[in-house]
């Protein structure tokens, strides 16, 4: 393993797993499996107990000062870690980028949010790109054909485009990995803007469905539950559904006792 | 800075910003859009054009060795032309005086109308043609000079149409691309004197529109056209075509009005250069438009053709109030239409629910700041935020930041609904309150797994999700933050027994 910059050789690196309000919500061993992998690669994993929501909601939707007081209140949270580790490439953005941005006005807090924000790291690039590490394969997706959505966040935010897919094919022993035809647009989550326009929502990961499914994939994964809930939500009301849809963590991590994301909604 | 020096009389009252004729549809975008999806006419139009535009776009860029640095000398130039806008501004109209052209300055789109129309009058004009000009969309001139019975003609290929049509330009630079080549056909077939002609592919169309437009340029009095640039030290504008109309539109009648916004001007023609090459690339993909050509006053002695007049009108409508605000960013906009023709949004609903004159990421920023906020509510909120636009413009607009800043002032200004203003300030305040930010998700989690609450929460609550998708069942006993402490707990006590 490659030394970790910023910490004594000697120790393992104390990360703290920001496992983001969805995952909380909606898809716990997502968190499980963030866990074992970073466990897997040498950290020593905490999981602060103060930890709710990055403010992204309120960030987008006008309530910037609501956002300063969440900025300011994760930031004193996550300062005494090593590293802050998210899953999810949206709220990473949130913590490294927009948290800077939004306290550039008060210099003490803008230094405090760019410390935190050169320790915070999507979980598949700090795996890949801050720890080098050697993390244990499976073969349970065997002969799996696998499609990987970069999230918007992930792509233009963090330029974390070729880490998952790395992960992915060092772990997931003869998995094959496909590739969209469209990489590149957006599946219609956007947060709020899918409750505010939602048929626009739904035209869109219409496409975006219909591009996953001509790729002949098992299995749809991405690094942020945002976009899988949007495509996992539309996809359950399909006659047949078309695929699975899986946090890649929980790929990566051999996590796959949890039913996929599109079984047991009602029809 | 206030450009000042009225020319004309119209130019000094002080009439109220929004303009009236200029028909501000933008409140109505949820029901427009939700109408554009369920057109399949134009959801044919609108998947057709987009993947072209895209994929030559990054052809283009491919194909030279280093767009970034294009994109930063165009960049380096709007800034610096910014931070001295009233400088170059008075320069621009000192060399078009001095080359026997005009200047006029026109606040509002009304003045920018009645200059024309005083124009007109005292020329006897009795038809116009008209080049592409996204300024006259602004104050809805055509309006303005039919009324006065003036026989106005739109020269560009794609405004013809959409003039034919009676309907508003649905894209910057491809007024007409919401339209099929079937609805082209028949809509000619309709309005012009065709006879048993076979217009069944796209050269007879144009060849068709040709022969239409060939005489209006011939008879016409006065030509309007827009410009891409006003170049300050030449006292020229320039104007970039693919079709030639422009420049038979500026040299054919006797005058020549320009009609230009005041962000338009640039320092020299090198600086200029430095924006043409970002320009056609972004737009259609192409290293350079067709047709470059730079106007520069009216005929001289020796000169064998052109106008006798030559008139620049510089619209400032909301502008000047730009300059210096958080939204300064948006005067860089070159009007090139990549952020329209890459965004998710537009893609899906075409230009015409954005209601005004520019749709799509730029106009969801501009129409608010130019007609008012509180008429364009929607707009800013018409993103996903997925931050393509921003990744394609040019200019290097921070686009979502934009419409991020509009929200912020729906927010403060109350134009949100109290619904909305309550469940986010509600969730904001329990963000910030872990004990009771958990306890709410624990029993958000128990209602997601009771049926019977779910159903609730589908009809009444979650509607709009529930539409078309369903929420995803959390398998676990608890949420994350439950199960890891006790798991955690489990841990602990296992490892004092042992
Ligand atoms: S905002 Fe940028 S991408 Fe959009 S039209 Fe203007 S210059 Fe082009």
């Amino acid at each position: 393993m490659k030394s970790v910059p910023n910490t004594p050789q000697s120790t393992t690196p104390k990360v703290a797993l920001f496992v983001t309000c969805l995952v909380n919500q909606f898809r716990p061993n997502v968190g499980f499996a963030a866990i074992t992998l970073l466990e897997h690669a040498g950290c020593d994993v905490i999981v602060p107990k103060a930890q709710t929501c990055c403010g992204q909601p309120g960030y987008n939707n006008g309530l910037r000062n609501a956002a300063i007081e969440t900025a300011k209140s994760t930031i004193k949270l996550l300062e005494p870690y090593d590293y802050v580790v998210l899953p999810s490439g949206s709220c990473t953005g949130m913590l490294s980028k927009h948290y800077p941005a939004l306290l550039s006005d008060d210099i003490a807090w803008k230094r405090r949010a760019d410390s935190l924000s050169s320790k915070t790291w999507e979980l598949c690039q700090f795996l890949v790109e801050c720890l080098d590490s050697t993390l244990p394969t499976h073969s349970n997706l065997e002969g799996k054909t696998i499609s990987y959505q970069d999230s918007c966040s992930c792509k233009r935010e963090l330029n974390n485009t070729s880490a998952p897919r790395q992960l992915i094919n060092q772990l997931c022993n003869g998995s094959n990995l496909v590739e969209l035809k469209d990489p590149e647009s957006c599946c219609g989550f956007g947060g709020t803007f899918s409750v505010k326009y939602p048929d626009i929502s739904e035209r869109l990961v219409s496409d975006k469905t219909q591009d996953i499914t001509a790729t002949g994939a098992d299995i749809l994964v991405s690094a942020d539950l945002g976009c899988l809930i949007n495509i996992a939500g539309y996809t359950s009301r399909a006659e047949p559904v078309p695929f699975e849809v899986r946090h890649i963590a929980e790929i990566l991590a051999n996590n796959l006792e949890t039913p996929s994301m599109t079984s047991g909604s009602k029809k | 800075m206030k450009p000042g020096k009225p020319t004309s009389p119209e130019t000094q009252s002080n009439p109220p910003i929004h303009s009236e004729t200029s028909s501000n549809q933008a409140l109505f975008f949820k029901a427009k859009s939700s109408e554009a999806l369920l057109d399949d006419t134009l959801q044919q139009a609108l998947k057709k054009a987009q993947g072209g535009f895209i994929e030559k776009r990054s052809q283009a860029i491919a194909d030279v060795e280093n767009f970034d640095s294009y994109k930063q000398q165009a960049q380096l130039v709007k800034n610096h032309t910014l931070d001295h806008l009233a400088y170059y501004l008075t320069q621009f109209e000192e060399n078009v005086t001095k080359n026997g052209g005009h200047v006029h300055w026109a606040s509002t789109p009304e003045q920018l109308n009645n200059i024309i129309l005083h124009i007109c009058e005292r020329r006897d004009a009795k038809s116009v043609t008209k080049g592409k000009s996204m300024i006259s969309e602004e104050a809805n001139l055509n309006a303005a000079l039919e009324a006065a019975g003036i026989d106005v003609t739109e020269t560009d290929l794609g405004e013809y149409i959409i003039q034919l049509a009676k309907e508003p330009p649905s894209h910057i630079i491809v007024p007409a691309i919401h339209k099929t080549r079937q609805q082209v056909e028949a809509l000619f077939r309709e309005t012009h004197d065709l006879g048993e002609r076979d217009l069944d592919n796209i050269a007879a169309l144009v060849d068709e529109a040709r022969l239409q437009l060939r005489q209006k340029f011939l008879d016409a009095d006065v030509g309007i056209t827009g410009a891409n640039m006003l170049i300050a030290d030449t006292g020229s504008a320039m104007v970039v075509t693919n079709e030639g109309n422009g420049d038979l539109t500026a040299t054919l009648p006797k005058v020549h009005i320009v009609t230009a916004s005041i962000e338009k001007v640039v320092p020299d023609l090198e600086s200029a250069s430095a924006i043409l090459r970002v320009l056609a690339r972004s737009a259609t993909g192409q290293p350079i438009t067709s047709y470059t050509s730079l106007f520069s006053g009216p005929s001289g002695i020796e000169d064998l053709d052109g106008p006798d007049e030559f008139h620049v009108i510089l619209l400032d409508n909301q502008r000047s109030q730009m300059l210096g605000s958080p939204f300064e960013d948006m005067l860089k906009c070159i009007k090139c239409g990549a952020c329209l023709n890459h965004c998710p949004v537009y893609s899906a609903v075409g230009g015409h629910a954005y209601g005004w004159v520019y749709p799509g990421p730029m106009g969801s920023v501009l129409t608010p700041l130019m007609t008012g906020l509180k008429q364009s509510s929607d707009l800013p909120n018409a993103s996903t935020f997925c931050g393509r636009c921003e990744e394609v413009c040019p200019m290097g607009i921070p686009l979502p930041e934009l419409l991020r800043q509009l929200r912020n002032k729906e927010h403060e200004d109350h134009l949100t609904s109290w619904k909305t203003r309550f469940s986010l300030k509600g969730f904001m305040w329990g963000i910030q309150h872990p004990r009771v930010f958990h306890w709410i998700t624990k029993t958000l989690r128990m209602i997601l797994a009771n049926s019977v609450l779910t159903r609730l929460l589908e009809k009444h609550v979650l509607t709009s999700w529930y539409s078309s998708k369903e929420l995803p069942k959390n398998y676990s006993k608890g949420t994350f933050m439950e199960q890891y402490q006790q798991d955690s707990k489990q841990k602990k006590s296992k490892q004092k027994k042992s």
